[in-house]
This record gives C-alpha cells, structure tokens and sequence, in this order.
C-alpha cells in the first residue's frame, strides 16, 4: 500500500536512540513562531496545514522535526500571501553579507 | 537557495530524524523570516521571546502533579476521565490553546503507551515539548507494532498477560498515561506522590518509580 | 454521514490511498477492530489542511484492535492492542 513518507507505523527502524537533549534556540525558535502564527490573535495557520506542509516536503527525511515545521511555515506563508520567495531569498543574501 | 545541499558527514544510513546539526540555510532562513514577519508587524520579537518563556515554564512536573491528585481524588479522577481538558483546567494548568485531554488509566492487566505515528502530537500543554526520542523514526515505527521490543530498550519488560495498549494518537485527542501507583505509596501526601510520577510513566515507556 | 457506531461494534478500516492529507494510517487500512469509545464531532482535517472550514464536522471514534488482527507475524503477546482515533468517514461496519 502506497504511504506517505511521514505515515511511518510499521515500518521497519533500528533501535530508539533515548539520548535526551534540550532543545536548541533555532528549535524553540520555530516552535514558538509556528505557535505564533496559529494563535487565536493571528490565525494564519492551523495545525493540520502545517502537518500537511510538513508531508509535501520531498526532503523529509533528510530535515530534523524543526526544519521540516520552518519550511513548512515558509511555504503557508507564502500560499497565503504573507511572504514571498523574493523578498525571503533577499533577506537571506543580506544576512549572510551582514554577517561576513 | 538550495534545500539539497548534501548534510556535511556523509552517512551511508538514512539521517537520524532529530540529527539536532541544523543545515545553516535553516539558521538563515529563520532568522529572514523572523525578520520579514517582525517587520510585517505580524508579531514582534518580544511576542517570540514571551512564547519561548511559556513554553519553557511548562513541565512534566505539572502532568507529575495531575497524576498524583488523580491517585488520591476520586472526584478528581471522575472528572479527569470525564473530561481530561477540564480537570487539567481545574488545577490551574493552562488548556486555552490546547486539543481535548485524554487520560489512559494503567491497571494491572492493562499497560498504555503513547506514539504518534504520523507526527509528533504529544500532551505539550501539560508536559511540555516531547522528547527527541519521541519524535524519532525509530519510535514512531515500531512502537506499534513492536511495543514490547521498544519497551524492553526502555527498561519495561512486562508479563505476557499484560496487554499493551498502544495508543496512536492521530487526531484531535492528546494522551496521558496514568501509570499504576506504586506499591507501598497508600497515604503518601500528593506532593512526594508527584515525585514517583516521571515524564517517561506518563508516555507509557516506563512505570511510575517505586517507593523509597 | 448515516453511520451510527456505538461501544463494541466491529468496525473495518476503509481502503484507499488518498492524495491529500489525511490521519488515517496506512497500516491500519483493511484491518478489522471494535469500537472503544465516541470521542466527539470534529472539524474533518482533510479540510483543514487546505484552509477549508472543515464543515460539516464528523465522528471521530477511538478503535480498538487486536496487535494479531493487524500485523499477521505480530512477535507480542496475544492480548496486546492498539488504540486509533478515527474519523467516521473512514470506518464501515463489519461482521
């Protein structure tokens, strides 16, 4: 039967690796954002979009759990209008140049 | 930007879901976005700030707490498994975002584990952020249909007369395990009840610790 | 949806491969398990996930199913058992 990547019960996987760590400022970060945007004040996204944005990344597997909620945000953001790629992919450039 | 760059340590082995090396693209488009949106006037970097603190307030203390009046308050634990929501509620724990409340109650012939097969959904509002145990591949895949085997990783090997209850919690439900309450703990006072209740008991990945 | 389960009635999982998103898991897809409990009318999620309303709201049911009924080479203990919330559109009665 065909699943998505995320729909992962069953499927076959090493051992748990119980190792705790604290979440990073980058994690708490996103997290704090996604809950953000979800928030009764603001409205912008809900839960099961953002779950939805998270299966449509073809790179799933290859991104942690936060990566996959940021560009999750990034692509609701930018269906509803809030942001767009352009002006993302230039806030980034003048960072990285900030920075340097 | 490119969201395929190759991950720095060239592994053979698919990725480990929580590899907690964020791609700096990652970093960067962050801290962009924040900008952007800050800018926007969508919120501000204190509201950021404040949701960092909420979030870092909520423990699995206050679940430790929940469990132990659920020991010792037979109306509280009528009202908990009535409506988990509104009990939390009642002790003051802060439900105004969260989904409905579900509390599995441990009996000795029946063991409660939580997953979330397709995500990651966990009881934030009253523990706090799930481990990263808890999110992993190898935990989501096989907690449901090998829960003994992931249990014994945890320490947890249980009777075979003992059914495992797995709860897979794909929806609008977020579920608490209430461990058995150890032996020996009749009479104690809620407070050093809370201290037998760890994180883990209430996932279902292990037991509430024993007295003394 | 005509539909009515209560406590105890065997329910079977519908096929399918949706195209969207959806909270049914594919493991579960065929399986035959009872009913454990009505939790309540909710938004439809496949809806949601697209910023529909999500209306009309539907059943979800919290399903019960043996861990042998659901993976034929199960390696547990005959009495273990999975819990599954699932909406109402996705379960058929069985026999």
């Amino acid at each position: 039967m065909m699943s998505g990547v995320h729909d992962m019960g069953g499927l076959p996987a090493g051992p748990v690796d119980r190792s705790e760590h604290e979440n990073s400022f980058f994690e708490k970060r996103v997290d704090a954002m996604a809950r953000l945007l979800s928030d009764q004040k603001r409205r912008l996204i809900r839960v099961d979009e953002l779950r939805r944005g998270i299966e449509s990344l073809p790179e799933y597997k290859h991104l942690t759990y936060y990566e996959r909620w940021l560009r999750s945000v990034e692509i609701l953001l930018r269906e509803k209008g809030v942001l767009k790629a352009e002006e993302v992919a230039a806030r980034v450039e003048e960072i990285q140049n900030r920075e340097c | 930007m490119s969201h395929t760059q190759t991950h720095g340590h060239g592994h053979p082995h698919d990725p480990i879901e929580d590899n907690p090396d964020v791609r700096p693209e990652h970093l960067l488009l962050e801290q962009a976005m924040r900008e952007l949106l800050i800018e926007k006037g969508v919120f501000s970097a204190a509201d950021i700030t404040r949701q960092i603190e909420d979030m870092d307030a909520i423990t699995p203390a206050q679940g430790s707490t929940f469990v132990a009046k659920y020991w010792t308050d037979p109306e509280f634990r009528k009202a908990a498994q009535k409506d988990g929501k509104a009990a939390a509620e009642s002790m003051g724990i802060d439900m105004s975002v969260a989904p409905e409340l579900v509390i599995l109650e441990n009996t000795p012939e029946v063991h409660h584990v939580v997953v979330c097969t397709l995500c990651s959904c966990y009881p934030r509002a009253v523990l706090g952020l799930p481990p990263a145990w808890y999110k992993s591949v190898e935990y989501r895949s096989r907690c449901v249909n090998d829960p003994r085997g992931v249990l014994k990783e945890f320490g947890l090997d249980l009777p075979e007369d003992v059914d495992i209850r797995v709860a897979d919690s794909t929806a609008d439900m977020r579920y608490l395990v209430v461990p058995l309450q150890p032996e020996g703990s009749a009479g104690m006072p809620e407070e050093q009840l809370a201290e037998l209740v760890t994180r883990d008991s209430m996932i279902g990945v292990s037991q509430a610790k024993p007295v003394g | 949806m005509s539909l009515k389960l209560k406590n105890g009635d065997k329910v079977l999982v519908r096929t399918g491969n949706p195209t969207g998103h959806c909270r049914t898991p594919a493991y579960l897809r065929g399986k035959t398990g009872v009913v454990h409990r009505k939790l309540g009318k909710f938004k439809n999620p496949e809806q949601l996930a697209y910023g529909k309303s999500g209306k009309p709201k539907l059943i979800l049911y919290q399903v019960r199913f043996e861990q042998t009924a659901v993976w034929p080479n199960y390696g547990g203990a005959p009495r273990d058992t999975l819990l599954v919330d699932i909406f109402e559109h996705w379960l058929e009665a069985a026999t």
